[in-house]
């Protein structure tokens, strides 16, 4: 199961990581020899086994409607790498 | 629009919830906070935070179904849609995807006489991001507002049922009645906690084929929508008619040009990675739950007409508009509640009490008139203290002011004359000074007797009793 | 035996009989810190003020006669991946360098609510991904056996730091070994409990499904107590067992006469090292002197485990990491002068230059997984794989009380020695990876040396079987002694480490900053 570099620009714009040529070739072959690896799964035949998205058997967990504390402003904005007065400030989509 | 093309639109409605938490964690769901202090570490989406499921979210969404006439899952699950924009702090929105609670439902349109049931897809649950505001035009910023994210939305999916302009803002009106009648939100586009946006795409008529279709957005107003999707159609017509190819794309709506422009080429759907998310588990919904929501479902808008016609007499236009929402509903039936008189308290209603809403541009729950206020007022008509036209005044007084109709009636003089005493001397005057009329009225006119009585009234500034007046008038002549 | 070297319930015991205060333990513990973190080089954040002053204020109780939880006055510490308010929380990542949480996660409020005095933060691999803790961003850490070798991963820092004695006890985290290899390769006690048993909350995740918050000691002894204090409902995680906690120190009867233990034939085949096969299968047979009933057994699916994790878990953590991206907090890549980034470049500077390469290899390899043409194929592939696997261990839990292995399939390797070969690390993995596939409970307990390093043996268990295995590895310990053995960690002295000395003098420094 060999990447392309294609594929890997498709999946790394997908993902928002920006890579040099040198990283993309990199990336490509070590996520090949890995997805080749893991590519074993589909020896095996699965149609009778139901996915498992949850370990536990728990169901219909939820809270009642009851209000509780929130963040100051300040404690929302003090991480915040960039701000403006009251705001998160970002660049500008083009 | 040319009569060869046919319009297909469907609407895709967000709704916010008016639960008194958020989706996902225990901030208040309120609008209008200052920026950024309406929020906790969970929709805020800080390293390690999980969600756990508002309750009332999963009930109101239920209910929702239920007033659509949906099927309601009997098992459900939130997804995760993946994708990065600085609104959406977790850079996924949970959502729910190929599972949603509700599906195949409808809602019945009526428009000029007609209904048409429209069918609705589905209604799924989901959290709004945050707000997204641009800096001035070059400044190459935009600031986020962390507020409104986790508030609970519902996005309600109509099947491409609808074919016309005017039906969509008769299903996006009939939409937010029925959302108000079972209190699930506050429905005010102008605050967002309602938006639409709109595909639609056009065929020769008679073809059953789905074309290519625009996506429309941008609409503010139920009026908007129709605007834009009128001008939409016919923009799609030209292409159609000059057979050029339509292509998959993104409309903003330019209300001031009133146009559409384009947004994006819609390239293939972007790939959200749906995946279920692992932080919630799955909702199992018991058909035990299903039936205690449909039991406290209120009456539905149809079942309220139906019921208006029958208890109160009434035709099926007038309670078409009198249950056309909740609140003019309630307003409608406390009045003749007190009163007892359904006819006379509609005309009321319909008439002066809209138009009046209309002119000042006020909901029901905001006008100062209350119904006691009505219904004292047509106990005074009764009673003859005021004529039906001074009524008129002062119901326009009371709405405006919210006094009560007598100290109106008091402070302005307006109680009607109905002392015959006080009113011969004015009806004698009248009657000398038109002596040509007077005689025209012997002689078996009864338009004379019309003239001679408004004289009266325009002496007596429209406050002497009209039979009284009939009355002496008779006698003299 | 010094201070540092005692189990937290060694020093419980001194501090309720009033021969030592929590001041003094704590000035013992820091001491050992700043003595050989320059080499050891667990800790990212040392917290010295605010542990003295939280100290102080449990010696004040004491003397009031207030009645204090059994651990109070104990120093512990805590995984860099635990959320604690007002003190930095870094994941090993310059992408949360600087980041410092408004909130704590629930097992460190629970453990400041029992009186624990925190040391500070401990070194890891980034955001939890690697099994040696040379992918941390900052610096690696290594192992007190021999300064030469890794100390395992991703909780490198935690075992590290309890081996060293620059804590009694550590919290970890566990996502595919994470708290159960470097436990093993440092010779110390490590649990990841049954999932849902211990709140997430608070825990930076990693793979959702998979994570879990567990306590890494010297013995099973302070094991068992620190899961009483941890473990428990949490209505602020939706994934969290509604389940009534037990007294796990009521299992350490030392008896286990009649269990049945299993043995995996596939977990002693290839790539396992002769060294540590030839230790634990003589600690085997110790547990078969103890009367428990041990046989071998087959594990069908032992071969697509590490396949299936290596796509559920990144999956999961290409979305849980999407957060990363330089808006509401942590690193934002700044232009360079003059320039200006747009909101694209921002995103894509940010995230490559604020996640080192391991991380940005899984979260390529979960979003491929996830992606629209390949979701079936691999992430749905893999969960129905997990299903294979969960039923694999129901089946032998009939006939088991629990399942035993080797916890790593070598001894601690060196520094540099895998880091250039992504698979052949993920391989490090292969026996403690199934147990978190399947959600099931797993302890390695220290279990002999092979040319002097560590072994360590893995008990597994069916779902909230913590008491049995506690049990078992209890019996084992008594009777083997092996918890007894102390990393032979010299002092400062020689040149080497007093440059890190002087590193560590630095991170002091930087303790407390944002």
């Amino acid at each position: 199961m060999k990447l392309s570099i294609k594929e890997v620009e498709h999946v790394a714009l997908l993902a928002r990581l920006a890579m040099s040529e040198e990283e993309k070739e990199q990336f490509r072959a070590q996520l090949s020899s890995i997805l080749e690896y893991a590519d074993r799964i589909n020896q095996l035949d699965t149609t009778a086994a139901l996915p498992t998205y949850h370990v536990l058997p728990l169901q219909n967990v939820s809270r009642p409607d009851q209000r509780g504390a929130t963040l100051t402003q300040e404690e929302v904005l003090q991480n915040a790498p960039d701000r403006d007065g009251s705001f998160f400030k970002v660049p500008r989509i083009l | 629009m040319n009569d060869g093309c046919e319009v297909v639109i469907g609407l895709e409605v967000h709704v916010e919830l008016h639960t008194r938490t958020k989706a996902f964690c225990s901030c208040p769901n309120e609008f209008g906070s200052e920026p950024n202090t309406n929020v906790c570490p969970v929709c805020m989406g800080l390293p390690g935070v999980l969600p756990v499921l508002n309750q009332a979210v999963l009930e109101s969404a239920i209910r929702t179904g239920l007033a659509f006439n949906c099927e309601i899952a009997s098992f459900s699950k939130f997804d995760r849609k993946n994708y990065y924009y600085p609104d959406l702090p977790k850079n996924y929105q949970v959502s729910q995807y190929d599972l949603p609670l509700c599906r195949q439902g409808y809602l019945d349109v009526e428009m000029d006489g007609a209904t048409r049931r429209i069918g609705i897809t589905r209604v799924h649950m989901e959290e709004d991001a945050g707000k997204l505001v641009h800096g001035p035009v070059g400044s190459g910023y935009s600031l986020v507002d962390t507020n409104r994210c986790g508030v609970p939305l519902l996005e309600i999916v109509s099947e491409p049922d609808l074919r016309t302009p005017e039906e969509a803002r008769a299903y996006l009106e009939k939409l937010k009645a029925i959302l108000e009648y079972i209190d699930v939100s506050d429905c005010k586009m102008e605050e967002g906690s309602l938006r639409c946006d709109a595909n639609i795409s056009i065929r020769p008529a008679g073809s059953t084929v789905l074309n290519p279709k625009s996506e429309v957005k941008n609409m503010n107003s139920f009026r908007a929508v129709q605007h834009a999707l009128a001008a939409e159609a016919e923009r799609l017509c030209a292409i159609l008619e000059e057979g050029d190819q339509f292509i998959l794309e993104t409309r903003a709506w330019d209300e001031v040009a009133g146009v559409t422009v384009q947004m994006r080429i819609k390239e293939e759907a972007s790939d959200y990675r749906y995946f279920p998310d692992p932080d919630l588990v799955p909702l199992v919904i018991s058909p035990d739950l299903v039936a205690q929501v449909r039991s406290a479902l209120p009456e539905l808008p149809s079942a309220r007409r139906q019921r208006f016609m029958a208890d109160y007499g009434l035709p099926a236009y007038d309670a078409g508009v009198l249950t056309g929402s909740r609140p003019l509903a309630d307003f409608y039936e406390a009045c003749v509640g007190a009163s007892h008189d359904s006819k006379t308290v509609s005309n009321w209603v319909m008439g002066e009490f809209l138009r009046l809403l209309k002119a000042h541009n006020l909901e029901v729950e905001q006008a100062r008139l209350t119904p006691s206020h009505l219904v004292e007022m047509l106990q005074l008509i009764d009673r003859g203290d005021i004529s039906g036209k001074i009524a008129k005044a002062v119901f326009e007084e009371m709405f405006i002011s919210g006094s009560r109709p007598r100290e109106i009636v008091e402070a302005r003089g307006l109680a009607q004359i109905s002392d015959a005493g006080a009113l011969s001397a004015v009806v004698q005057q009248v009657l000398d000074e038109n002596p040509v009329v007077v005689e025209d009225y012997r002689k078996g006119k009864e338009k004379a007797m019309a003239f001679l009585v408004g004289q009266v009234m325009k002496a007596t500034r429209g406050q002497a009793n009209p039979q009284l007046v009939n009355k002496l008038i008779r006698e003299r002549c | 035996m010094e201070i540092y070297d005692l189990t937290a319930h060694e020093l419980a015991d001194l501090l309720r009989r009033g021969e030592m205060t929590s001041v003094e333990i704590a000035g013992a513990i820091f001491r050992r810190i700043h003595d050989v973190d320059g080499d050891v080089q667990a800790y990212v954040t040392i917290t010295e003020d605010q542990a003295m002053e939280t100290a102080r204020k449990i010696d004040g109780e004491r003397l009031q006669g207030r009645d204090l939880p059994y651990l109070a006055g104990v120093p512990a510490g805590l995984k860099d991946v635990l959320c604690t308010r007002g003190i930095r929380t870094t994941c090993g990542s310059r992408m949360l360098e600087h980041f410092v949480p408004p909130y704590d996660a629930t097992v460190v409020a629970k453990l400041s609510a029992s009186g624990a005095v925190f040391t500070g933060k401990l070194n890891m691999d980034e955001f939890a991904m690697g099994s040696s803790t040379e992918n941390s961003a900052f610096f690696p850490t290594r192992n007190p056996w021999d300064l030469g070798c890794v100390p395992g991963g991703s909780s490198g820092g935690p075992a590290a730091a309890v081996a060293a004695g620059e804590a009694p006890y550590a919290l970890g985290t566990d996502t595919g070994g994470s708290i159960r290899q470097p436990a093993s390769l440092c010779g110390i006690v490590g649990l990841k409990p049954t999932y849902g048993l211990v709140s997430r909350y608070g825990l930076v995740a990693f793979a959702s499904s998979l994570d879990q918050v567990g306590p890494m000691t010297k013995d099973v002894r302070d094991c068992a107590l620190v899961l009483n204090l941890i473990a428990g409902h949490d209505p602020l995680d939706s994934t969290s067992a509604p389940v009534p906690v037990p007294d796990y120190t009521s299992f350490l009867t030392g008896e286990i006469r009649g269990l049945r233990v299993g043995v995996p034939r596939e977990f002693f085949g290839d790539g396992l090292d002769a060294g540590v096969s030839a230790v634990v299968k003589d600690s085997l047979a110790k547990l078969a002197e103890l009367g428990a009933i041990v046989e071998e057994c087959s594990f069908s699916h032992a071969e697509y485990a590490l396949p299936c994790y290596y796509l559920i878990a990144p999956a999961e953590a290409s979305s849980n990491l999407a957060r990363y991206d330089g808006v509401h907090y942590g690193y934002r890549a700044m232009p360079p002068d003059g320039g200006e980034y747009d909101l694209m470049e921002m995103y894509m500077n940010t995230r490559s230059q604020g996640f080192g390469a391991e991380v940005k290899r899984r979260i390529m390899l979960g979003t491929y997984a996830l992606s629209s043409g390949y979701y079936d194929a691999y992430y749905l592939k893999a969960l129905k794989l997990r299903t294979l696997i969960r039923d694999d261990f129901s089946r032998l839990f009939e006939q088991f009380d629990a399942i035993a292995s080797p916890t790593s399939p070598t001894p601690p390797f060196r520094l540099g020695e895998k880091s250039n070969d992504p698979l052949s690390m993920y391989l490090s993995d292969v026996y403690t990876i199934p147990v978190n596939l399947a959600g099931i409970p797993g302890i390695s307990v220290p279990c002999g040396f092979t040319d002097g390093l560590p072994v360590g043996l893995q008990l597994m268990g069916p779902v909230f079987s913590e008491g049995t295995l506690l049990r078992i590895a209890y019996a084992f310990e008594q009777h083997t002694g092996h918890h007894r053995a102390r990393a032979p960690l010299g002092c400062s002295g020689s040149g080497e480490s007093g440059a890190r000395q002087a590193e560590t003098a630095g991170r002091q420094g930087r303790r407390d900053a944002p």
